[in-house]
């Protein structure tokens, strides 16, 4: 379908800079999967996300003042004296734990149904530049409120850096801007923090670009063959993530207007001093099963290089899964090993709050080995040797075969 | 996409009347969650809380004048003289550039409140200066009378008299 | 859609306990419970008990203790009148200017005032108190993961050191405060204030009124916050129906 304006405007601008059928192509006659789930809404909640931070950030911007004498009460201004401050703050804080929340379902679900397999390598990339950009454009904002945690948690993972041979003692002072983390750090990271989620944002284009030219994936892992397996994404999708927005709103209206502070840290809410140091350092929750990749290694250096190196091996995913079948729906073996990855992430997340004690040393170990072991040994092999379910011919065979057991239920 | 032809219903299709009420539902939350992010440019609590200032007028003598800050401007508080009332009533309201009687710019002809704010172009006026021995603006040469008012030169309008009440007794005036 | 919500749950529930569990990297401290009236989806302050907490706060914290966040002005939140919040104001003094002459002076505090710190600076205020510095108040309850249950606790909490339990001298032995040894002397005496509504002031009913103000003074905007929260989540659920109709009536030619 082209796109054909009728409207004199919009012939004149499209003539001109075809960015309206540009749009109209993306969002109105897409040709996406009939067959897509619920899981498939997370990557638009995702977009809305960016969007909410963005909207907030620069909203906060206009009254929060980046210098370290001054940082910690300009955000308890905002709490207090400004016209729904303390909405704009919170949903500020809270959106950056429901981005993520967002984020990590919609990589998880890329990494059930193989949304990484040829040929969307470079989509999985995309999506893995905008996560590391997101972890750092979340470090450094949550710096910004200078309290204890912002502090110290800058401290430590800048510290980090001096691991590096030769040079890193250098890179850190770089970074910091002096010889400790203080006013020029804050500074240079208030910066970096406003820079990046545009860079976000353009790097999301280069990814949607990606997404549109081969087409999405689908529960089944099987390409459209033919306009019977197709739906318009308007009026199909659009409805849809519209009704899948309005539910995550509920949720992140549960956590913004009831339990604000359930997913930060009380420490965050005393002044910086430089001269204490908090009992336990933890980072925010999203950071956690990497904060115990990096305590998992009794060598800084060995610890850091893990750390990224859990990011960097997901790089390689599309070549160490070997499967040539797509969708955990019909790799019976691949199915359980996912979700034991995933309980072995939600075991990272659990240890990297705790306190580098054992148990918890050991647990840690043992998940991080677990980790890298389902990624480095298992996926291959599995790849190689399982043995299938039978695939479905096309999209709509498969729809069609749902469609007697899903007499009565709601389209999954 | 096929569709049953439902049943006309006073011109609007039932099916239709869920979209738009889908529509409108959006709609209106939409701009409900907007509100917020347009008030919080407003003036905060902390300086609404600056929007009134008191000043205690118990020290001024009479023919003398103190400099107020109200909403981040100056206030000129004068305690006028005998002299200077005379003469601000004496003046043809007509002959003014900028009409308007010594009684329409206080509320007690012993105490002229004013802002200290040129009517050109922003500066602050010089008292017991001026050719109408009130004040003058050294910027582009505008003078002012003992009621404030434009006399001669650049400046369009008297100087703005803000809101003011006497409290206490008349002891002390709040602005704004 | 079945298999959707339940995965989507059971992550859910794991991912909780997972940040419940690592948020809770702080001591193993059970403290004392209090049924506040603010807590819950429809909590709101117990003003009277927030006015006998300020009072509190004037007459037994203030002398070492800082609100330094908090305006007199938003008193008035409290149910205190313009005139109360202004006569409270002007019994501080604070220095302004300078003067037309070039010097400072010192004037009577107006509502738009915060309330003044008892020391000059941390490092006075470790030199009144034997090295320790009692630390501002405005943020106490967010700042400590028991939150009012933790200064309620605190507050009363004061005991006999156990046999054995190694007290330096200064210090006085708590049972809610991390290590037990806090430099605090224990601050509340039964009658210590007199509150002018009549209620006995007990330590326990002083505890809990000056709770009940420091939750206030640390998050004035609960009761907005609470009260829009509803409104929200009404409104997203209506839309959500609306919704989801729209969406199975858009789709019923697909299934």
């Amino acid at each position: 379908m082209s796109f054909e304006p009728k409207n004199p405007v919009v012939k004149w601008v499209e003539h001109r800079l075809p960015i309206i059928g540009m749009m109209h192509h993306a969002l109105y006659d897409y040709p996406t999967p009939k067959n897509l789930s619920y899981w498939w809404t997370f990557g638009s909640l995702a977009g809305f996300m960016l969007v909410v931070q963005i909207v907030t950030g620069i909203v906060l911007s206009m009254h929060y003042t980046a210098h370290v004498d001054l940082a910690f009460n300009s955000v308890e201004h905002i709490m207090r004296d400004v016209n729904y401050g303390w909405l704009l703050r919170y949903m500020h804080a809270n959106g950056a734990s429901m981005f993520f929340i967002v984020v990590y379902l919609h990589m998880f679900r890329g990494l059930y149904y193989g949304s990484y397999k040829a040929p969307r390598e470079l989509l999985w990339w995309l999506g893995l530049v905008i996560f590391l950009l997101m972890m750092a454009t979340a470090f450094m904002g949550y710096v910004l409120p200078w309290g204890q945690m912002s502090f110290w948690g800058a401290t430590v993972i800048t510290n980090l850096f001096g691991a590096i041979p030769v040079v890193g003692e250098a890179i850190v002072t770089w970074l910091w801007g002096g010889f400790s983390v203080d006013n020029p750090t804050l500074n240079r990271f208030f910066s970096l923090h406003y820079l990046l989620p545009f860079v976000i944002a353009g790097v999301v284009i280069l990814h949607i670009w990606a997404l549109h030219h081969h087409g999405s994936n689908n529960p089944t892992g099987i390409e459209i063959k033919d306009k019977q397996d197709s739906i318009p994404f308007h009026p199909y999708y659009t409805i849809k993530d519209l009704f899948g927005m309005a539910i995550f709103l509920i949720f992140f209206s549960a956590f913004l207007f009831y339990a604000p502070n359930y997913l930060g840290h009380p420490d965050n809410y005393i002044p910086a001093n430089p001269l204490v140091t908090p009992a336990h350092i933890v980072p925010e929750w999203y950071f956690l099963p990497f904060y115990a990749i990096l305590r998992a290694v009794p060598d800084k250096l060995g610890g850091v290089l893990l750390m990224f190196g859990a990011i960097a091996v997901l790089f390689a995913l599309p070549w160490l899964d070997k499967s040539r079948v797509r969708s955990a729906r019909f790799r019976p073996i691949y199915k359980q090993l996912f979700w034991i990855f995933v309980i072995d992430c939600v075991i990272l997340t659990y240890v990297g709050g705790k306190p580098a004690e054992e148990p918890f040393i050991l647990i840690g170990r043992l998940a991080t080995a677990y980790y890298f072991l389902h990624i480095l040994v298992l996926l291959p092999l599995v790849g190689l040797f399982e043995k299938h379910k039978p695939l479905p011919a096309s999209i709509s065979e498969a729809v069609l075969d749902k469609k007697p057991a899903a007499e009565g239920a709601s389209n999954a | 996409m096929t569709t049953t032809t439902p049943v006309e219903e006073d011109g609007v299709k039932r099916r239709d009347f869920l979209y738009v009420a889908a529509g409108g539902v959006g709609a209106v939350g939409t701009a409900m969650a907007i509100w917020p992010f347009v008030d919080q440019m407003n003036p905060s609590a902390d300086v609404l809380a600056l929007s009134t200032t008191e000043v205690d007028l118990s020290a001024i003598e009479t023919g003398s004048e103190i400099t107020a800050v109200w909403q981040g401007k100056p206030v000129f508080i004068r305690h006028r003289t005998a002299e200077e009332i005379k003469a601000a009533e004496d003046v043809d309201v007509a002959t003014l550039p900028d009409p308007q009687a010594d009684a329409d710019r206080v509320q007690n002809p012993d105490w002229l409140i004013m802002l200290g704010v040129c009517t050109h172009l922003g500066c602050v006026p010089l008292k017991e200066s001026g050719d109408f021995d009130g004040w003058f603006c050294p910027c582009h040469g505008s003078h002012y009378d003992t009621s404030g008012r434009i006399r001669k030169g650049p400046a369009p309008l008297n100087l703005k008299v803000p809101p003011y009440t006497f409290i206490d007794d008349g002891n002390v005036v709040k602005i704004g | 859609m079945l298999k959707m919500i339940k995965s989507i749950s059971a992550a859910a529930v794991l991912s909780v306990m997972a940040i419940t569990g690592a948020n809770a990297a702080g001591g193993n401290i059970d403290y004392k419970s209090v049924d506040w009236q603010h807590t819950g989806m429809f909590g709101t302050y117990d003003r009277s008990a927030a006015q006998r907490g300020l009072q509190v706060y004037r007459e037994v914290c203030a002398g070492c203790h800082a609100l330094e966040l908090v305006a007199f002005r938003t008193l008035q939140d409290l149910g205190f009148t313009e005139a109360e919040v202004k006569a409270i104001a002007a019994e501080y003094e604070y220095v302004d200017g300078p003067d037309d002459e070039g010097e400072m002076f010192t004037r009577a505090g107006k509502p738009f005032d915060k309330f003044p710190a008892p020391f000059a600076n941390e490092k006075a205020a470790r030199a009144s108190n034997g090295g320790a510095y009692p630390p501002d108040l405005s943020l106490m309850v967010k700042a400590r993961s028991g939150a009012e249950n933790y200064v309620y606790s605190l507050l009363t909490g004061f005991e006999e050191a156990p046999e054995g339990f190694d007290l330096p001298e200064g210090m006085h032995y708590n049972e809610y405060f991390p290590g037990h040894k806090i430099a605090m002397a224990p601050p509340l005496f039964e009658d210590g204030v007199e509150y002018s509504d009549g209620t006995k002031a007990s330590v326990d009913q002083m505890a809990k009124d000056v709770t009940v103000f420091l939750a206030w003074a640390a998050e004035p905007k609960l009761e907005q916050r609470k009260n829009m929260g509803l409104k929200v989540i009404l409104f997203l659920l209506l839309m959500s129906g609306i919704f989801y109709a729209a969406k199975r009536k858009v789709w019923s030619d697909v299934h």
